[in-house]
């Protein structure tokens, strides 16, 4: 038995994490946060470059065959630096579409197909939202969906639970608080699906899984930023990291969030061995890292005092990103639910 | 990450649960009451002698003398669980005491003490807190003065757990009082029939005496009870702490407790609804289950870093902290969703499993607090974890 990340597993972390410090630097995520194009395709460029888009595809479909474990180690990094990317909705397309369409896959691991993710209705339809399929030709719309630029595809949810590919819609950007990713809303006015899948629940928990990595990323990065901070500024005549109101705030965040690694590698592992309670454990972790996520997103605004609250050290960012998170794919309560269907805790 | 046991593991909680299920007759039950009645003590032996508790222990000193294991020791703690047969026997003697002395005692000591102390023919109490050193342990002024060959021992313990029942006591007393506070401690082994010792129980919120006072009056004792060094008390107790701090975390206790809130809200009724069809009760339990599932995550990682003899780090030093609260709020819960029925206590017709959810709800409570303060474990945290600097020292007025 070994519940531990193996040397390639760490060496996939050092090496995104380190491409990203140098390429997703602050200075470079507020140029993209406002609306820098080259900024934001010199990233896409460079994270396509890393190879990391087909790292969840199959490799006899021109992948590098890793699992969502990996694939979490690789979200967990961006949402650290707050870049944002198109590495989720691929992955989540990567894990559904290859039981269905080879050329999807493939086309993700080379680069040729970026795919963008129109799922919000499969757990909350709000303002008439959704949609519908009727001989395989798709109407309706989709809210906040994550497209990145340059998609080629989207894979939606129709309102009965099945999966969609298709290759035109119209779109409308939705402001978000967070400015670093771009959300759209989508039309499909009878566009013909390409392929259509059964109703799936583990692409969900795969994207629920995913966002939850990426928030564990966002609030470590606050924690570490925290303390930092906490160790250098001085107030009544010491670090205000000697002070126990301080000291205890930091430590309550680090013990929620190291429970919480551990709760998101185990829930991947789970899925990459199609363990009975994986998806209960996805979903979970989704839910519980909503709620970690957002105690250390105020905690550490809190701990930073009123420079947190300025845009000056661009903390916010995190903040948002954490605050997006917690709603993306489904609220914790939505989440929940779902963790408790899956189980046979919801009376018919 | 491999979770899965390999065939030789998997064989061993086979045979573990083999030897325990065909020989659940022989275990002691809750009728069987004291701690040394003649089932509990054959039990022990029995399960001493097939390897399923003091494994690691020596034979020379009545333990089973297998290599250190911990995935073993791990399996074994878990067919316990899944069985439910009785656990081996616990307390501070075993869990505290024994690998003190294995680790720093004299060939007299551990002669004399570990055997008796592994077949629970001899119950220790831990002598540490004092009703003015509680987390600050080490301003303990319980006095120890050399007279002779032996001490004279003067002043009060307190939270003292099985003090009555307790043939000896591992204790911590002032041998040098102008020595800096950490530096003039002892650890000092003696016996509970010693002259001038009174125990006094002290009744908790569950309303039980889980907890004595000890007053201890011109006790004399030998001083060759000293354990390692005089004025080494500190590093010994040290040594023991480490212990205790693992021990109140447990996952797989957490997870117990968890399954039995579950199969309470699935069977109990509120307005003819089961519990757990409540959206709200149920979305409780949810967030419980995820807390849950990422303590024992948690505690796979840390066990990893216990088989490889790495640091666990933060992992490790959370476990206290999280862990008692879990515990807290899962009982909490079970509370809430009896509502009006969960404030039941003690006996009468409505009450469910014997009161044990209130029961369970202070009594963790008690251990948020023992064994280091939640306050206590966030230091530890901040400045072990995060490097975060001490609080500094008041100037002196």
């Amino acid at each position: 038995m070994e519940f531990a990340l193996s040397e390639d597993q760490r060496m996939l972390q050092d090496s995104i994490s380190g491409f990203l410090k140098d390429n997703a630097s602050l200075d470079t995520i507020r140029k993209i946060a406002d609306g820098d194009a080259e900024a934001k395709a010199g990233l896409d460029a460079g994270l396509a470059e890393m190879g990391i888009m087909g790292l969840h595809v199959p490799e006899m479909m021109g992948g590098s065959g890793l699992g969502l474990l990996e694939a979490c180690l690789v979200q967990e990094a961006l949402g650290y630096t707050v870049a944002p990317s198109g590495f989720l909705a691929a992955t989540v397309a990567a894990d559904l579409l290859p039981n269905y369409q080879e050329d999807y896959p493939r086309g993700i691991a080379d680069g040729e197909m970026v795919f963008g993710l129109a799922l919000t209705e499969l757990s909350s339809r709000r303002d008439g939202a959704g949609v519908t399929v009727d001989n395989g030709r798709l109407t309706g719309t989709s809210l906040l969906a994550d497209v990145p630029d340059g998609a080629t595809h989207v894979l939606l949810a129709d309102t009965s639970g099945s999966f969609h590919v298709a290759d035109s819609w119209s779109a409308e950007p939705m402001r978000t608080i967070d400015r670093t990713r771009t959300f759209q809303q989508l039309t499909f006015d009878g566009t013909m699906a390409e392929t259509s899948t059964q109703p799936d629940a583990s692409a969900l928990a795969a994207a629920r899984l995913l966002i939850a990595a990426d928030t564990l990323g966002a609030a470590q990065a606050m924690l570490d930023k925290a303390v930092e901070y906490a160790k250098e500024r001085k107030q009544f005549g010491r670090v205000i990291g000697s002070f126990q109101a301080v000291k205890h705030l930091c430590a309550e965040m680090a013990a929620k969030l190291e429970p919480a690694r551990a709760l998101v590698w185990h829930a991947a592992y789970a899925m990459d061995t199609k363990d009975p309670e994986a998806l209960v454990m996805a979903n979970l972790a989704k839910a519980h890292l909503a709620e970690v996520g957002t105690f250390v997103a105020k905690t550490a605004t809190e701990v930073h005092g009123g420079m947190g609250f300025t845009d000056l050290l661009g903390l916010h960012y995190w903040f948002k990103r954490i605050g997006v998170n917690r709603q993306l794919f489904g609220s914790p309560e939505q989440v929940r639910q779902t963790a408790a269907e899956l189980q046979g805790f919801v009376a018919a | 990450m491999e979770l899965n046991l390999s065939p030789e593991y998997e064989a061993f909680r086979q045979d573990v649960n083999r030897i325990l299920t065909e020989n659940a007759h022989l275990a002691p039950g809750p009728e069987d009451r004291g701690m040394k009645h003649p089932k509990r003590l054959a039990w022990q032996k029995f399960l001493i002698e097939n390897g399923l508790t003091a494994r690691t222990i020596p034979k020379e000193y009545g333990g089973y003398g297998a290599e250190p294991d911990l995935l073993k020791s791990r399996i074994i703690a878990e067919e316990f669980a899944r069985t439910g047969i009785a656990r081996p026997m616990g307390g501070q003697g075993i869990s505290m005491l024994v690998p003190t002395l294995l680790e720093l005692g004299t060939p007299e000591q551990k002669e004399a003490y570990i055997r008796p102390t592994l077949h629970g023919e001899m119950i220790w109490c831990q002598g540490y807190s004092e009703p003015g050193a509680g987390s600050d342990l080490a301003a303990l002024r319980t006095a120890a003065v050399e007279d002779g060959d032996d001490f004279i021992i003067n002043g009060q313990k307190i939270w003292t757990s099985t003090a009555k029942q307790a043939d000896m006591i591992f204790c911590l007393v002032r041998t040098d009082p102008d020595a800096k506070k950490h530096h003039g401690i002892s650890y000092v082994l003696f016996s509970m029939d010693t002259p001038g010792i009174e125990v006094r129980p002290l009744v908790d919120m569950t309303e039980n005496a889980n907890f004595n006072e000890v007053f201890f009056t011109d006790v004399r004792v030998p001083q060759s009870g000293i354990v390692f060094e005089k004025n080494k008390g500190w590093q010994v107790a040290n040594a023991t702490l480490t212990h205790e701090r693992g021990m109140l975390g447990d996952p797989n206790a957490t997870k117990a407790r968890f399954l039995e809130l579950v199969e309470l809200m699935k069977t109990e009724t509120l307005n003819g609804e089961r519990l757990i069809d409540n959206p709200l009760l149920r979305d409780r339990l949810m967030k419980l289950q995820g807390e849950v599932y990422a303590m024992q995550a948690n505690g796979l990682r840390v066990t990893t870093a216990s088989l490889k003899r790495e640091s666990a780090g933060l992992a490790g030093l959370i476990v206290k902290l999280q862990g008692c609260e879990l515990n807290h709020q899962i009982a909490g819960l079970a509370i809430d969703a009896l509502g009006e029925l969960g404030i039941l206590y003690g006996e009468g017709d409505h009450l469910r499993a014997d009161g044990s959810w209130q029961w369970r709800y202070m009594y963790d409570l008690g251990l948020i607090i023992g064994g280091g303060t939640a306050q206590i474990q966030k230091n530890i945290i901040s400045e072990r974890g995060l490097g975060m600097p001490r609080e500094p020292k008041p100037a002196k007025v």
